[in-house]
Parts: structure tokens; C-alpha cells; sequence
């Protein structure tokens, strides 16, 4: 999964320390990020394609080192180096870049943590490759089809928090990824872009590709360098933070593939470029995959803040059925909570437009159900998933959501009494913000978000079923 | 006296009408403990290949001084592959004693991670996604094509011992759904016609080509790009002025 398990939730949670006040409410004033003042917009997407980051995201060029220098990359990458970290760590600032596996943290203030004064202890960047989250495929396309990016990106990172060598982490299942990139790499050493002076800048820098074995719960942070130790992919408790101690107890951190990816750009371009897209606080680029029920799913990179029915319409070829067969969408991958048409009609696409609609941007995976969908299904089966990859380390997760999987499935039929929805609700409270990670935040969410906006369809399918049988075993007991 | 009576059985009946609780490890998919088998047993000797050999010592320069645990998954996986696709305990053995680790040590992590299959597998893993971006698109048809093809359960290796099917959980190509896994390749934009052409290829030892099964090349809209019509961008467009310099 690609770090939707970080991620900063609405409401401000006191053990993740210094997330919490970072959290984003929409209603209250703006809490404040880093960014030059961007040109006001009221129009967002399309975008230009000599504006896009990842020109061979289909690939339909030539992927490798000849290919990737044909378009750009590693062009001026010494000179960058040579610019130093402030200057690296304050045009991600300008370029109000947020991570992109979720969180939606803002990058430059993460890289800035790392330059505490050193205690001679080697930093690491840490690139979280683990995409797993249900609807999201993105980090997939750039590693097999631009791993250039990634490495410049690796490098250009690692320069401005001053890290040693970085290690990305990818999921096992991506074999074929992880050889594309492993070749990048290898033709970046022969050319001498990175290992020991690297692009001829005096800066010394490796990179590692560590291939994972199949945990979703791997992409959560502190799982995720758990898991390069060798050890059971479990998450601890922060603080203290990886920035602290992480990878082999060194300083380091985490980000997401995209989040690196468009890191040398965004050093050749400039911050305030990447900052004209999209609304304030939420600039920049970003890749959408659109799965489910549309004529053509597809992934696309798009500005942020672009409404969310335009991109489903411009690049996925609209809903099967047009747009009123819709029924309701996921909008950043399966942890978030789902919102129904009506909301669907005027959303924007980025961080504070979803918060305000009750969700989340997370990943920008959106999944499209139209009205054939057994809605209560299809997020059946996601319990179903966060109960197949909890970790088992926190009880409330490990019982909670097994528990909200078993009602659930027989919400499904309506062998249920209409007070096990309030159950259903207390349950998924009880789960959220009581674990080590967010995992169980992103199980209770999707339930919560059923339950916000479907709890008409749950009791008419109640109802249904005790015609058809009587009442239900559930109904007599409670 | 007759209420209270009353409130009194309906509360046994309540206590007794609940099933029981298990715990989640209960319910997993797979055996966590280790029973020996002819087929798998600490008896069993493993050894690396030569070739692998080189392998290890690569992935061990890998990780820091002291830190060399690190190279466990690696080892664990570079094991598996060496074994026909599953992991024999011996395997386990051989990978702590590289490491210098309990053995304990490697039972925890290989029953942790999915991709370590701790029994004897097909030469064919087929491995479906029925996670909700897949099922919305028709995983279940995909699912029973193959459990009818191959003749095999999920969870369990068909009877010509060529083919294991399981059903997992996201495999990260959701717009390409629905989706299967082969071994290492991915074939995408399934229907139930090119879901049993792959089977009826890999029945006769042939390799099905990977990848979407719509006539698309990886994940851009099927019938016609809606971006990244133009040629890329050369080296040093839109570079800003202070790099320049």
C-alpha cells in the first residue's frame, strides 16, 4: 500500500504527536503551510501536457537511462546538488508539495526535520513502494515506466536531508517493477548519477531496492522499516519518530514513490510553478487512477482541485450508463469513506475539498460504483481485506475489525437488526483512534461512510429479510 | 414473579444462543504452525545453489554492519524460489543459520508475510484479486472460470499437482481490473475467455503473454489517449532561471 496508512485525519489525535496539530479543518481558519502565495484560480484542469510530470506514464517511450535523459531527466541534476539543502528544502516549500501515499504532509517541512545537527549517526531516505491500497495503481506505472525519475529522485532527496543511501522499499507481487527499477538503477551506477560522486557533485550517495513479501500493513511507516530490519511488519509506537530513530535506529524518512518522483522536477521547474496548480494549499500535480464502473479506467495525471466529476468524464469516459447511473465514490482509495452522487456532482479533488466533503483525498484512487452495485458488498469486502491484513498487534484492530466483517457480512443478506447499525457505528468509534497505526482508522472509515450515507438501503434490506424469513436471529436478541 | 421468570430464561437463552468468539488468527487462510510431512521436514537437507550462493552474498552487502537481519525477506524469497515456489522448513533453517538468528526468528517472519507459502504448491500459482475494485468489475466469473479450468479449490493445488489457486487481496493494477497473477507476471483486463486461454496455455507448459488482455498497452484509456497526445518535452524545457545561471 502506498503510505495511505499515514495519514492525517480529521480532528487532531494526541498520540500522533506532531501530526496532530497539522490536521487540516476546513472550517475552522486555515491552519498554515508553507507556500508562496499562488495565483488565485477559479478554473482547475486540464492540464497541458508540457505541464505534466510523468510524460511516459503509458509507457510509450523508451524507459530507460536513454529515454528518460531524452525527456529531461537528469538534466542540471549536478547543479541542483551543487545548490545545496536549504536551497532543495526551500523550493519544496515554495512548492507547497504535500506527500502523495496519503498523509498529505507537507514534503519540504518533512526533509527539513533531518537537518538537525548530526550526531554521527548516517541518515536514510526511506521510499515506501508497498502500493497495496485497494484502488490504488500509481507508484506501479512510475516505476515501470519512468524509474528514472524515482532514482534522480532518490538522489535529490537524499542530498537535502543529507541521507546516506536510500532504500526502497516495493512490494513483493511487483516483480517486474522491481526489475525495471533495479535495472535503472544499475545503469544510473554505470553512468556515475549516483554511487560515489554522484553526477559529479563530491556527494556520495547508494540506493538499494528491498523487495517486500505481501503486507499491506508494510506501507505504513514504521511497519515499512520493521519490515527492511528483517523482522515482522508491526508498527511501533511514536514517538519517538522515525526522523529520530528509524532504519537501524539512524534518522530517517519515509515518503512515497510519487512524492520523490516529482521531486527533480519541481527542483528544474521551480517551486512556484509546481505551486500555479491547483488551489492554495493543496498545489501541484498529481496522479489519478480511476477504477470501477467507468468506460475506460484509466490513470491520468491531473492538476489538483480539478472537479471530480470533469476528470471522471474527460479521462475515464464518463460512468457506465452516463452520469445518473452513478451511485456513490470512493475518492482516495478504499480507507476513505464513500461519498454519494449528489456530492459527487461539485467535489474537488484535492486535500481540503474531500475533507469538507467527509472524506479524504488519501491516495487519489477513486473507485466508481454505479447503481447495479450491492453497495453494501462492495465495502463488505474491504472489511474483509483490513481484516485479512490487520497485524494482530492492537487489540481494538485485530478483534474490532473481525467483529465489523462478521456484521457486516450479514448486513449484506439483512439478517440483522436495525439496532446493530448503531452497534455497527460504536464499534467502528471505538476502533478509530485507539491503535499504534492508522490501519484501523482506514477499517472503520469506510464503514462509518456507509453508515453516514446508506443507512436507508441497510434498514430497507433489514426490513426485506424479515418479511421473507421472520425476524432475524439478531432482532430476537437485541 | 412470572416476568422475572420470564426475563430470567430469556436471559440464559441469551447467553447460550451466542456463538463462540475466535480470535482472528482462528480464521486465518493458512496454518501457522509447522507440521512435519514427507515433503517437508527438518530432515530434508537445503542447501543454496551456486548460483544463488552469489545471490546472497549480494543481497547481504546490501544492509549495514550488524544489520544484516535485514536480508532476511530476500533470502526467505531468493529460498522460496529455489524450492519450486514454496518454503520447506529446512529452508527456514538454512536462512537463520546465514544469519545467525534463531530459528525462531525466521518462523515469525515467514508466517507473517502472504508470499511465503509454507506448503507444497502447483508450478502455476494462480493468484486472483477479488478485492472491490476488481469485484466491481467481475472477479467472480474470473474466479470460478479458473476454479472450473483448473479444477481446484481455492486455497488447495489441483490433482495433476500443476496449478494452486488462491484468492488475494489487492495486487495494485485496479484500472486494470479484474486482474490475476501468474507466478511473477500479471495478466490484466480479464474476461472469462482470456481467463481460461491463459489456463489452457499454461496446461500445455506455454507461457501466455503478460499483461492487459484489452488491446491497450498498460494503463491509459482504452480507444484513445485523453492526455500525453504530444511528444515529450526535451532536456532543459521550463528550466528555471536560477539553475541557469
Amino acid at each position: 500500500m502506498a503510505g495511505a496508512l499515514t495519514r492525517v485525519i480529521q480532528g487532531t489525535k494526541p498520540h500522533l504527536g506532531i501530526i496532530g496539530p497539522l490536521a487540516i479543518n476546513v472550517n475552522n481558519v486555515p491552519v498554515r503551510f508553507q507556500q508562496t502565495q499562488a495565483p488565485s484560480k477559479d478554473k482547475y484542469g486540464p492540464l497541458a501536457d508540457s505541464d505534466r510530470v510523468f510524460t511516459n506514464l503509458y509507457g510509450r517511450h523508451e524507459w530507460r537511462l536513454k529515454g528518460a535523459l531524452a525527456r529531461g531527466d537528469w538534466y542540471l541534476t549536478k547543479e541542483i546538488l551543487l545548490k545545496g539543502t536549504d536551497w532543495i528544502v526551500n523550493e519544496m516549500k515554495t512548492s507547497g508539495l504535500r506527500g502523495r501515499g496519503g498523509a498529505g504532509f507537507p514534503t519540504g517541512m518533512k526533509w527539513s526535520f533531518m537537518n538537525k545537527p548530526s550526531d554521527g549517526r548516517p541518515k536514510y531516505l526511506v521510499v515506501n513502494a508497498d502500493e497495496g491500497e485497494p484502488g490504488t495503481c500509481k507508484d506501479r506505472e512510475i516505476m515501470r515506466h519512468d524509474p528514472h525519475k524515482l532514482v534522480e529522485g532518490c538522489l535529490i532527496a537524499g542530498r537535502a536531508m543529507g541521507a546516506q543511501a536510500a532504500y526502497i522499499y516495493i512490494r513483493g507481487e511487483f516483480y517486474n517493477e522491481a526489475s525495471n527499477l533495479q535495472v535503472a538503477i544499475a545503469e544510473a551506477y554505470q553512468a556515475g548519477l549516483i554511487g560515489k560522486n554522484s553526477c559529479g557533485s563530491g556527494y556520495d550517495f547508494d540506493i538499494f531496492v528491498h523487495r517486500g513479501a505481501g503486507a499491506y500493513i508494510c506501507g505504513e511507516e514504521t511497519a515499512l522499516i520493521e519490515s527492511i530490519e528483517g523482522k515482522q511488519g508491526k508498527p511501533r509506537l511514536k514517538p519517538p519518530f522515525p526522523a529520530d530513530v528509524g532504519l537501524f535506529g539512524c534518522p530517517t524518512t519515509v515518503n512515497n514513490v510519487e512524492t520523490i518522483a516529482v521531486a527533480p522536477t519541481i527542483c528544474r521547474r521551480g517551486g512556484k510553478w509546481f505551486a500555479s496548480f491547483g488551489r492554495q494549499r493543496n498545489s501541484g500535480t498529481k496522479l489519478f487512477n480511476i477504477s470501477g464502473h467507468v468506460n475506460t479506467p484509466c490513470t491520468v495525471e491531473e492538476e489538483m482541485s480539478i472537479p471530480l466529476k470533469e476528470l471522471i468524464e474527460r479521462h475515464a469516459g464518463g460512468v457506465t450508463g452516463g452520469w445518473d447511473n452513478l451511485l456513490a465514490i470512493i475518492p482516495g482509495g478504499s480507507s476513505t469513506p464513500l461519498i454519494p452522487k449528489n456530492v459527487c456532482e461539485t467535489v474537488l479533488m484535492d486535500f481540503d475539498g474531500l475533507v469538507a466533503a467527509q472524506t479524504s483525498l488519501g491516495t487519489a484512487a477513486i473507485i466508481v460504483m454505479d447503481k447495479s452495485t450491492d453497495i453494501v458488498k462492495a465495502i463488505a469486502r474491504l472489511i474483509m481485506f483490513y481484516k485479512h491484513e490487520s497485524c494482530g498487534q492492537c487489540t481494538p484492530c485485530r478483534e474490532g475489525v473481525s467483529w465489523m466483517n462478521k456484521i457486516i457480512y450479514r448486513f449484506v443478506d439483512g439478517n440483522a437488526s436495525p439496532k446493530e447499525i448503531d452497534m455497527l457505528w460504536e464499534i467502528s468509534k471505538q476502533i478509530e483512534g485507539h491503535t499504534i497505526c492508522a490501519l484501523g482508522d482506514g477499517a472503520a472509515w469506510p464503514v462509518q461512510g456507509l453508515i453516514r450515507h446508506f443507512r436507508p438501503e441497510l434498514e430497507r434490506r433489514m426490513q426485506e429479510y424479515s418479511a421473507a424469513h421472520g425476524p432475524s436471529k439478531a432482532e430476537r436478541l437485541y | 414473579m412470572l416476568s422475572s421468570l420470564r426475563t430470567g430464561v430469556q436471559g440464559l437463552w441469551r447467553i447460550s444462543s451466542r456463538s463462540i468468539q475466535t480470535t482472528a488468527s482462528r480464521q486465518h487462510d493458512s496454518l501457522f504452525v509447522h507440521r512435519d510431512t514427507p515433503e517437508d521436514n527438518p530432515s530434508i537437507p537445503f542447501e543454496f545453489s551456486q548460483a544463488n550462493q552469489k545471490r546472497v552474498e549480494a543481497l547481504l552487502a546490501i544492509y549495514p554492519e550488524g544489520h544484516k537481519r535485514g536480508a532476511m525477506i530476500p533470502l526467505l524469497d531468493l529460498a522460496q524460489r529455489q524450492s519450486g515456489g514454496w518454503l520447506p522448513i529446512s529452508a527456514m533453517h538454512k536462512v537463520a543459520e546465514i544469519l545467525n538468528l534463531p530459528k525462531m526468528r525466521v518462523y515469525e517472519v515467514a508466517t507473517f508475510y502472504t508470499m511465503f507459502i509454507r506448503r507444497p504448491i502447483g508450478k502455476y500459482h494462480v493468484q486472483v484479486c477479488t478485492t472491490t475494485p476488481c469485484w466491481l468489475r467481475g472477479s467472480d466469473a474470473i474466479l470460478n472460470a479458473i476454479k472450473q479450468e483448473t479444477n481446484c479449490e481455492v486455497g488447495g493445488n489441483s490433482a495433476c499437482g500443476k496449478f494452486s489457486v488462491s484468492e488475494v487481496e489487492c495486487l495494485g493494477a485496479c484500472v486494470n481490473a479484474p486482474m490475476i497473477q501468474v507466478n511473477d507476471d500479471y495478466y490484466e483486463d480479464l474476461s472469462v475467455e482470456d481467463t481460461k486461454e491463459i489456463i489452457s496455455k499454461l496446461k500445455k507448459d506455454e507461457k501466455p503473454k503478460p499483461g492487459p488482455r484489452s488491446g491497450r498497452f498498460a494503463s491509459e484509456p482504452l480507444g484513445g489517449l485523453t492526455s500525453l497526445t504530444e511528444e515529450p518535452t526535451g532536456p532543459g524545457f521550463g528550466v528555471q532561471d536560477a539553475l541557469k545561471a
